[in-house]
């Protein structure tokens, strides 16, 4: 296989004095997706926190298409970050902004597009995460399935080498989980690189190449879902899913 | 006697009340530039020597009374400037007049005020908006112009306007370093005619029209920029 496209080589962190993330390391080849779980607090958002360095990690090295972001400099910082698309659990839409104007306010200070140009971007792909009809609404007037998939058109469209999300459907109510879940599929199918923290076992599990079980910091297993989640309960991230798809049903 | 008194009250308070603009205008909008400028930079803490000397500014125009701020001003930049023996140059810049100290001290009076209103609003900002536009590639600097303002200049309106009908009122202090403002022009005329009541009643209602004014024009923009 060629390089990775993302590469995450012995990373920690501390924070007062407490271990956060202790000496993680992963990889992902281009059109991967692959799964961060775990209990919470374990140390899945600080990790995807630190690739996008809105957290600095204390040692280790993030790498991105072979370039690793210690070259580019705390002053470059943000065109490493630009690469990198990151969705967050609550959304964090600009709520002063249209959808429209929420995909296309990056485009235009940040690459410094035109308005008509990024307006015309910005419509695209919310009609990508089938929103076409809903440009002119502000966030408060979409629902939250809405929300997170115009967050999902505002990294797109900032052409994103790799997608980071973190637990993008924690915050939906599970009639919306499944609109959410199908655009991230078909993100998934057309080839974007993804790394993504979920509790939605079932749903990974068809996607993804590797499931990265995260505990206290460290990535305790990692491996290929159906190796990872049919040791039988024997395992701890065995034990992890059994115990979510218990309640939340099987996926 | 009575024709001549409703002359010099319609002549002198008219007169003013133009004054009154001439101070209250750009007071307002020097106040609330000076306010936004430091209100962002103690809400965003940074650049944090600013910060922490702009700390210092809000907490002398908040802290001393405005009287005493005008006496200072008018008085005592003069009076300083000559114990000093400093060149005529800073001597001449030092010695203001009426108007330039009242506007020069009703604005970082108000812009002391404001600042407080708009970082408290721009506390308010969910951390989570400056997280996702750092997340796209925003500067600091873009994410606080873009992002965040936008959105504290909305929540801190109201105050904004209230801060501005505040100082509409406390223009008339400027009567007291000798600008025939408004307040400055009723007292002449009530004490050439001994008539107060009714001087003063009119002087009243000429802030209670800008006051009205006022009020119906910031609920306009506050409609106006009001978001979902």
């Amino acid at each position: 296989m060629t390089e990775p496209v993302l590469e995450v080589s012995h990373i920690s962190k501390s924070c007062g004095g407490r271990l956060i993330l202790d000496d993680v390391s992963l990889s992902l080849n281009k059109g991967e997706l692959k799964v961060l779980i775990g209990p919470s607090g374990g140390g899945k958002s600080t990790l995807l926190q630190c690739i996008h360095f809105l957290q600095t990690p204390d040692a280790g090295e993030i790498i991105l298409e072979g370039r690793p972001a210690s070259d580019m400099g705390r002053r470059h910082i943000n065109v490493f970050r630009r690469q990198i698309g990151m969705i967050f659990q609550d959304f964090n839409l600009f709520d002063h902004l249209t959808a429209e104007h929420n995909v296309a306010i990056a485009l235009r200070k940040v690459k410094k597009q035109s308005r008509a140009q990024a307006l015309n971007r910005a419509r695209e792909e919310l009609a990508r995460v089938g929103l076409a009809d809903k440009g002119d609404l502000y966030p408060a007037q979409l629902s939250g399935g809405q929300k997170q998939r115009v967050s999902i058109a505002r990294a797109l469209a900032m052409d994103p080498k790799v997608m980071l999300l973190d637990e993008p459907t924690s915050a939906l109510d599970p009639e919306l989980i499944g609109e959410v879940l199908k655009v991230i599929a078909d993100l998934s199918q057309s080839g974007m690189t993804m790394l993504m923290a979920t509790h939605q076992i079932g749903f990974a599990r068809h996607l993804t190449s590797e499931i990265i079980f995260m505990e206290a910091g460290r990535i305790t297993e990692s491996g290929p879902p159906a190796e990872l989640l049919s040791t039988c309960g024997l395992s701890r991230a065995a034990g992890f899913c059994a115990k979510l798809n218990q309640l939340m049903g099987r996926g | 006697m009575a024709a001549d008194y409703y002359q010099a009250l319609g002549l002198e308070l008219t007169r003013g009340f133009w004054l009154s603009l001439k101070i209250i205008g750009p007071s307002a909008v020097g106040g609330f530039l000076i306010g936004l400028v430091t209100g962002a930079v103690r809400g965003a803490g940074h650049p944090r020597f600013l910060a922490r000397l702009l700390d210092g500014y809000v907490a002398l125009f908040r802290g001393t009374a405005l009287l005493v701020q005008i006496f200072i001003v008018y008085y005592g930049l003069p009076n300083l400037a000559q114990a000093l023996n400093l060149p005529p140059f800073w001597k001449a810049l030092l010695s203001l007049s009426p108007y330039q100290a009242s506007v020069l001290v009703f604005a970082l009076c108000s812009g002391a005020y404001h600042s407080e209103y708009i970082r408290g609003a721009v506390l308010s900002i969910g951390r989570g908006q400056f997280q996702a536009a750092r997340a796209l590639g925003f500067t600091r600097f873009q994410t606080f112009a873009h992002i965040v303002l936008p959105q504290a200049l909305r929540r801190a309106w109201p105050g904004c306007g209230n801060e501005i009908i505040y100082l509409i009122k406390y223009s008339s202090l400027a009567f007291v370093v000798s600008a025939r403002e408004l307040t400055g022009a009723a007292q002449s005329v009530s004490n050439t005619y001994f008539r107060f009541t009714e001087t003063f009643l009119v002087a009243g209602l000429y802030y209670l029209a800008l006051v009205t004014l006022a009020t119906w024009l910031f609920q306009r923009l506050e409609k106006a920029w009001a978001r979902p």
